[in-house]
């Protein structure tokens, strides 16, 4: 026998066998009690020892041959973690701890008897999945895997139909058919830009090159934004098959994932996911039988907030340092070692099955008239149920704040929320009914961004939030510009000033005129965007800038030189 | 070794960094050698990313997290406190090479603002009197 001709038995060949093996594993699945184990988030609060619990406990009930106890991403309800969904009935268990467990398994795996004291507010009401309003709220659509599969294990994936988008695009599509359809759904970027995906990808098949590279932008920077992570740890194979898809429909011939070294659990399990793709068939030479053949690397950062910008990503990636380049000419143009490369954000590739399922013009039809489709939100700060949202397009920040997010703790009262991290604004209560999109953000001077939602309360110091981030910028600014590593430095210690109760009039005029002038001089979005956070403030709570001026307060009782001395009190 | 491009500058770095915990000078000047890629150009790649340390580090290291959520959640309050309890500011390491303290721009583990993190273990919901006990448990 001729060694080519021997195909790994684990190796899928076409679409139908794709099919075949998905229809084996669903009914080697029926009927299967599952406990679900957030194995990701979690891990930083318990979860690994819960998880364990779980295993040990199904093994000494004998349960093996009906329990599965599998480790799978979010769940989405950080606040409770650690976080169990019990299958079939969908009951969602928070604070797990591992003396309960034997309890759980007794009483609500096997009977499916509700425990209050691990439910959603300690009330059994608040039992299953579809009970409680923060899920109610939210349209599972990119996320729909993430807490359902083992992310380490591809059988999981396909089971769930991860990879048949894949096999349909390849095998029945043609590259500029897919471009078609990614146009028609009017699909944006969901790393912040907003710069819409098909056209991005017209523009590179119109370049000439040698070669075409696919490059996913996993570096998720922004302090306060962890949905690329989740993607990325809780359902790595859908992330593989938007960019297997992709990197098709531009005719790439390399592929790259370029993510953050800080996300280790991230790093772990797109690597086994390549790995276990590799095996199958999926990745590789000629993927399910097509023809069409594509490799993927994976590269960490290094730990600079900058790379997340293209052009310094490229720079990293061909082993320089990350520093931003002029554009034009675009990536899209002229990008990795000078040839067409298109970059796009995690949760964009992880959008592109579905379009190529349903079809651009049934994508389209969710979302706003500019923004379709859904978008991931990482609600953290001063909000009872900090974690992991999906929402429709045009839903109002108060749906995702107080519908989702529950409201703030404590009854405090809300006072803004910052959107869109260092490049974005704040948007203060006035705004709380404005259907979020693209560019009903910009209007009021926040951006999309990649989608970290940090609610604040009246115990946060909006100068300090400003101060705050173009800190955050003026340290991660790469230099090659004079704009962006002077004019950062001088913003912060302007804020610094009116901090400390130093701060004149003069200077508010000063932080408008100097914002401006980076914004429109930089060389990259890193400081095109920087002045955003103080440029919003300023606008939105300029009341707040004339107390620590004019009367020299903090109305939050943050900045420490404007406190009231307190007598008999050591400071 | 034959030449090596450029573009595989950055992971040898790292597997580097994974060997000895630091990037020690003649080990860059070594690879400089090996792979043709100039000192000049590993230097200025070890020191423009945050990620690699030309110094010793500690044994364990503490990352304070500097995110948004954990800043207004009074991140501040715990940096301080991690620096009076080990004496040392963040890019500093203890003279017993037990810590060295660095800040991050966000772990990602917002939900459990403000986080500490030693080595690869989580510290979420930390308060101040909590530094001691942390700290106490590496050695």
């Amino acid at each position: 026998m001729v060694d080519s001709m021997v195909v790994t038995p684990t190796r899928i060949a076409t679409p139908s066998d794709l099919a075949a093996l998905q229809e084996r594993l669903a009914a080697a699945a029926e009927g299967r009690r599952r406990v679900l184990v957030c194995s990701t988030g979690c891990l930083a609060i318990g979860a690994r020892e819960v998880e364990a619990a779980f295993r040990e406990e199904v093994v000494a009930a004998g349960l093996e041959d009906e329990v599965d106890v599998v480790q799978t991403g979010c769940h989405g309800l950080c606040a409770m973690a650690p976080v169990a969904v019990i299958e079939p009935n969908d009951i969602v268990y928070g604070r797990n701890r591992v003396k309960y467990i034997p309890d759980v398994i007794s009483k609500t795996v096997m009977n499916g008897e509700v425990i209050k004291r691990f439910c959603y507010g300690r009330d059994a009401e608040m039992a299953h999945v579809q009970d409680i309003p923060f899920y109610a709220h939210q349209t599972k659509r990119v996320l729909r895997n993430v807490g359902r599969v083992d992310p380490q294990e591809i059988d999981d994936a396909i089971q769930r139909g991860v990879y048949s988008a894949a096999g349909k695009a390849l095998t029945t599509m043609t590259p500029d058919e897919i471009v078609e359809e990614v146009k028609a759904s009017a699909l944006r970027g969901r790393g912040g830009g907003g710069f819409p995906a098909g056209l991005k990808w017209e523009i590179c098949k119109q370049n000439p090159g040698t070669e075409r590279y696919l490059i996913c932008n996993a570096d998720e920077g922004d302090p306060g934004a962890f949905m690329d992570r989740a993607l990325l740890e809780g359902d790595p194979h859908s992330v593989l098959e938007g960019m297997i898809i992709s990197a098709y429909a531009i005719e790439a011939t390399k592929g790259f994932i370029y993510v953050r070294a800080e996300y280790p659990i991230a790093v772990r399990h797109i690597r086994k996911a390549i790995e276990e793709a590799h095996e199958r068939g999926l990745l590789g030479d000629d993927i399910l039988g097509s023809g069409y053949s594509l490799d993927i690397e994976v590269r960490e950062g290094a730990g600079a907030f900058v790379c997340g910008e293209e052009t310094a990503m490229i720079a990293s990636l061909e082993g320089e340092r990350g520093v931003a380049r002029p554009k034009p000419p675009y990536p899209a143009v002229r990008g990795f070692y000078g040839e067409p490369t298109i970059i796009n954000n995690v949760e964009t590739f992880a959008n592109v099955p579905l379009i190529v399922d349903e079809g651009g013009a049934a994508f389209a039809e969710s979302g706003t008239e500019g923004s379709k489709g859904t978008k991931i939100f990482a609600l953290a700060g001063q909000v009872q149920n900090t974690g992991l949202v999906e929402v429709p397009m045009g839903a109002t920040i108060r749906d995702i704040v107080f519908g989702v997010g529950g409201g703030m703790p404590r009854n405090r009262e809300f006072k803004a929320v910052q959107m869109g991290g260092p490049s974005g604004g704040c948007v203060p209560a006035a705004h709380l009914d404005l259907p979020i999109d693209y560019d009903s953000l910009k209007e009021v001077g926040a951006i999309m961004g990649s989608g970290g939602m940090i609610v604040m309360d009246n115990t946060t110091c909006i100068v300090d939030i400003a101060r705050y981030f173009i800190a955050f910028c003026a340290e991660e600014s790469c230099g090659v510009c004079a704009p962006c590593r002077l004019g950062t430095v001088q913003l912060e210690e302007i804020l610094n000033r009116i901090t400390d109760g130093r701060g004149t009039l003069e200077d508010l005029d000063k932080l408008e005129s100097l914002g401006e002038v980076v914004k429109e001089t930089s060389l990259c979005g890193l400081g095109q965007t920087a002045p955003n956070p103080v440029m919003s403030t300023l606008r939105h709570f300029r009341d707040e800038y004339l107390a620590h001026v004019v009367d020299k307060t903090c109305p939050a009782g943050v900045c420490k030189a404007l406190l009231p001395v307190q007598e008999g009190k050591d400071s | 070794m034959a030449p090596v491009d450029h573009g595989h500058a950055i992971p040898l770095l790292q597997k580097i960094q994974d060997t000895y915990g630091y990037l020690p000078r003649e080990v860059l000047l070594e690879l400089s050698a090996e792979t043709g890629i100039p000192a000049a150009h590993l230097f200025g790649l070890a020191t423009f990313y945050a990620q690699f340390h030309l110094e010793e580090h500690g044994r364990h290291t503490v990352r304070v997290c500097r995110g948004t959520a954990c800043h207004v959640r009074g991140r501040q309050i715990i940096q301080d406190a991690i620096d009076e309890e080990l004496g040392i500011g963040p890019g500093e390491t203890t003279e017993d090479r037990r810590y060295s303290l660095e800040t991050v721009a966000c772990v990602g583990t917002c939900f459990l603002a403000p986080v500490v993190m030693v080595d690869h273990d989580y510290f979420g919901k930390v308060d101040p009197n909590k530094v001691g006990e942390i700290m106490g448990g590496y050695e």
